[in-house]
């Protein structure tokens, strides 16, 4: 699976021999079943606290959720970059197709029938590919994060063959969660107005803003712009179709021809086409975009986090200069204060070289799944040129 | 009553009204055009027995053309008279004519024309190979506000002797172009010749013109209608018998043309037309004919599918064109998109690929552009004139059916005008007996007239369907090819555009 490999770019991490050891997650295998998927996350560790080296355990879109937030909900990583959340498999809309299809089957011939069955669950796999691997990159960035790759968390979620009893969040929690994001988000304004004494972080937050913005945009565009193809695809498909009810219903001379017509020339080159540059793209593009999205909102997250830290070191100094000029819990006003510096710096410190991992991986991430794009689309241009010679060829030869 | 001195040329050039002390008409029937009110008067045929409103079945439901209904007259003095200046009707042999027409610079499209012959038919009138090239061009407004409209340019090519000069142009309107069919209609259509339908009328698009926008969709409105117009003249002049009309040589040659108010939408004229079309329908469906010819019957099966099939791929490929428009929009503001994130990322490496990344995009999102223009005009355009043309062809038929329903009728009347005359033998009224003897007399030649029409109208049809569909099978075919060229085209500038971006890398 293509994304995996791209975003985990190895970076320059002190060797700590005695903690480095191996841990390699993988999902070995995935269950669509009605209305949930069943994972199977597969492991192969050297750490000494897994009671064996080698083991699986299956685990559901909801159990990825919690270990998520349990990241984002403990203090202690808030100086990280939190590896985004999968997004929730969604077959709806592919189900509904299929649905739709077995309804209409008497309406269609045989072979129409086959033919669009096919493409219906070529489309399933794709969107079931796609979300098994986006489960299993958050696994990996996971496992590939030098401190995150030792939360207890995460070694329950791999180990623990039972269920977590992780259930959804009910009414009150989700309103609770509402609550607290637009809390976060006026709050988010207040800080970002906060101007950073240091040039780094203030580069960077200006960066991450417009970025963010821009991916989120370009992101928009590559899905509307798949979805014109796909549009385009679906309209070819009917033309088919009505080109063959022609074929089997008109005169002799044409009889043929439109047949031919239907197969060779709208369903084998036509839709092929069409299909192969929407999956091209829908790969290497959309894919890409959607994942920055989601990872460059969670370095603006680890900002707000910062600026946070950096008010309540403010205002701990604030009181502890008032305490001061009034002599009074001077030491607790102390105690606040260092750990109030404590907390900021030490978020600063890993901060800091989070965003500079966090540019690397993206960079090396762009770059290939662009070169990748090109010789994919090199590749089928040449590949549509043939088949579009060849059509014409047959066609010219049937005249 | 097989009058086959008559049958020699079948094709008639014109048929006029042979009504007792009606003055005949020297000219073709371009006068009645410019009368449009004294249609009233003409739809009146005291002798026609079918319904009274028995105007044209006309091709265009939109077409507001019913015209009055012109009896076949073949015996007809005038018909010699009538006859263009072409050779005379005596059968001469044919040589097959060979296509020698130039492709025309720049309308790739209109190469579908060029593969036509003449082979099929039979009785040929001249030796003429059919060597005519018809080009509308130069849309050109003329006048202001709401009395404003577009003139094109008509410039006719050839080497036939039809014609006074192998090459020369008029000024038109698109009103002319509807008179000029809407003449051909009445006079054909009833005889069982498919006579190609005019473009169709739009007020919308018309209003934007004339209120001055000029705008991209007003600029392919015009455009889509000057192409209409150019396919609509070419079809026509590519049948026989239409070719030769008086009405068309006059509309290429002549430099001015008699305005034809009749067809305008809402002209008293238009609203009786609307109100016969009307009544026509109902008739229709009371007609029961007893079909002993089973070809007929299955070919009007035939032409009702391919009518269904027709619509639904013609809505299936205006849908393509709508989407890979859209297509081409989105792909735009991708590549705009794509290009403005490339702005931000300060590495320069990254940045340089998303923006070639973007460029790329962009020349691929002209070039689909020019693809849904390609689309359009070629396979979009065919398959609506056909869905348009199909309806003259059902027309066609439907004119058959009427035409057995007035022989039908001349027959019932016959026989019982002999019952009265029976009667009357037995009563002392020798002039009232004269009188039904006389009218039994024209009523056998009525019969008789009205089988020989209904035989002609079906032999016209068989060879105009046959006419029809080879013409289809070419048009489709051609078209088809053309697209697929202007398709690998297209491929091979995104692969040369491709590559270039992958040298880069």
């Amino acid at each position: 699976l293509h994304c995996v490999s791209v975003l985990l770019t190895p970076r320059a991490v002190n060797v700590d021999l005695q903690t480095d050891a191996m841990l390699q997650v993988d999902i070995s295998d995935a269950l669509s079943e009605r209305d949930k998927v069943k994972f199977t996350v597969h492991t192969k560790s050297t750490l000494p606290n897994f009671k064996q080296n080698e083991f699986s355990v299956v685990r559901q879109h909801e159990e990825f959720i919690w270990l998520h937030d349990s990241f984002v909900e403990n203090e202690e990583y808030a100086g990280y970059i939190i590896p985004p959340a999968p997004p929730r498999p969604d077959f709806d809309a592919s189900r509904e197709k299929l649905q739709k299809l077995g309804e209409g089957e008497g309406s269609m011939t045989k072979e129409e029938f086959t033919k669009m069955k096919q493409e219906l669950e070529a489309e399933y796999l794709a969107i079931f590919k796609k979300t098994v691997a986006m489960h299993e990159v958050f696994l990996c960035r996971v496992a590939a994060h030098p401190v995150l790759r030792k939360d207890l968390n995460f070694h329950v979620f791999l180990e623990y063959n039972q269920d977590l009893s992780v259930r959804g969040k009910n009414k009150k929690e989700k309103l609770e969660d509402f609550f607290k994001n637009v809390v976060k988000s006026a709050d988010g304004v207040l800080v970002a107005g906060v101007k950073d004494v240091d040039d780094f972080f203030e580069h960077e937050k200006t960066f991450l803003l417009e970025y963010h913005n821009r991916v989120k945009d370009a992101s928009a565009k590559s899905d509307r712009m798949i979805r014109s193809h796909k549009n385009a695809a679906d309209d070819i498909n009917r033309i088919a179709s009505s080109l063959y009810t022609l074929g089997t219903q008109d005169s002799t001379d044409l009889c043929k021809y439109e047949q031919m017509l239907s197969l060779d020339f709208t369903r084998s080159c036509l839709h092929k086409i069409e299909a192969r540059i929407a999956a091209d793209e829908d790969l290497k593009l959309a894919d890409l975009l959607k994942y920055y999205l989601r990872e460059s909102q969670a370095a603006k997250d680890l900002l707000y986090r910062r600026s946070r830290a950096l008010v309540d070191y403010e205002n701990a100094n604030k009181a502890l200069d008032k305490a001061r000029a009034k002599n009074r819990d001077v030491l607790q006003a102390e105690t606040s204060q260092q750990l109030c510096c404590h907390k900021f710096e030490k978020i600063s410190e890993s901060a800091k070289q989070e965003l500079i991992d966090f540019k690397t991986r993206r960079v090396a991430a762009f770059r290939k799944n662009l070169v990748e794009l090109a010789e994919l689309e090199l590749k089928h241009a040449k590949g549509n040129l043939q088949l579009l010679q060849g059509c014409l060829g047959i066609l010219k030869g049937n005249t | 009553m097989a009058d086959t001195a008559r049958d020699a040329p079948p094709e008639q050039t014109d048929f006029h009204e042979l009504e007792d002390g009606e003055e005949l008409f020297p000219e073709p029937a371009t006068t009645q055009e410019s009368q449009p009110a004294s249609l009233a008067a003409e739809d009146i045929s005291t002798n026609s027995n079918g319904p009274k409103q028995d105007s044209l079945f006309d091709d265009d439901p939109e077409d507001l053309f019913a015209e009055a209904t012109e009896e076949v007259s073949l015996d007809s003095p005038e018909r010699d008279v009538l006859l263009s200046d072409g050779p005379s009707p005596a059968i001469t042999p044919i040589t097959p004519p060979t296509s020698v027409i130039t492709p025309r610079i720049g309308h790739t499209h209109d190469d579908m024309f060029t593969h036509s012959s003449f082979d099929e038919i039979e009785e040929e009138e001249g030796g003429d190979s059919f060597d005519i090239h018809i080009s509308v061009s130069d849309p050109e407004k003329v006048g202001d506000g709401m009395n404003a409209y577009m003139a094109y340019k008509v410039t006719t090519k050839t080497s036939m002797s039809l014609f006074k000069r192998s090459e020369f142009a008029v000024k038109r309107r698109f009103s002319d172009f509807l008179g000029l069919h809407s003449k051909l209609a009445s006079k054909y259509l009833h005889i069982g010749y498919i006579v190609p339908p005019a473009p169709e009328k739009s007020i919308v698009g018309m209003t934007k013109v004339k209120v001055g926008k000029e705008d991209q969709s007003s600029n392919e409105f015009v455009e889509k209608r000057r192409s209409a117009l150019e396919r609509y003249l070419m079809r026509t002049v590519k049948h026989p018998i239409l070719l030769k009309d008086p009405d068309v040589l006059q509309f290429l040659e002549s430099s001015e043309l008699p305005r034809a108010v009749s067809t305008q939408a809402l002209s008293s004229a238009g609203l009786l037309r609307m109100v016969n079309k009307a009544a026509d329908a109902v008739n229709k469906m009371t007609i029961k004919m007893n079909e002993s010819d089973a070809w007929f019957e299955e070919k009007q099966q035939h032409f009702e599918n391919l009518d269904v099939q027709l619509r639904k791929l013609h809505t299936s490929v205006e849908s393509l064109v709508c989407h890979r428009k859209e297509l081409s929009v989105n792909t735009a503001q991708f590549a705009k998109s794509a290009a403005m994130l490339g702005n931000s990322e300060d590495h320069t490496a990254l940045s340089r690929a998303l923006s070639q990344l973007a460029e790329v995009e962009e020349k691929i999102d002209q070039l689909h552009q020019d693809q849904a223009n390609a689309d359009f005009y070629l396979f979009s355009e065919l398959l609506g004139d056909y869905v348009r043309l199909l309806t003259a062809v059902k027309g066609v038929f439907d004119h058959r059916m009427k035409t057995w329903q007035k022989w039908q009728d001349s027959q019932m009347l016959l026989q019982k005008k002999r019952e009265a005359e029976a009667k009357l033998q037995f009563t002392n009224k020798p002039d009232k007996l004269q009188q039904a003897k006389d009218e039994i007399k024209e009523l056998e030649g009525k019969v008789q007239q009205g089988e020989r029409d209904f035989e002609q109208i079906s032999k016209t049809i068989r060879k105009e369907v046959s006419r029809f569909e080879k013409e289809r099978v070419k048009d489709f075919k051609t078209i088809i090819i053309k697209y697929l060229e202007s398709l690998v085209q297209t491929q091979q500038q995104v692969n040369k555009n491709i590559s270039y971006i992958f040298h880069y890398n």
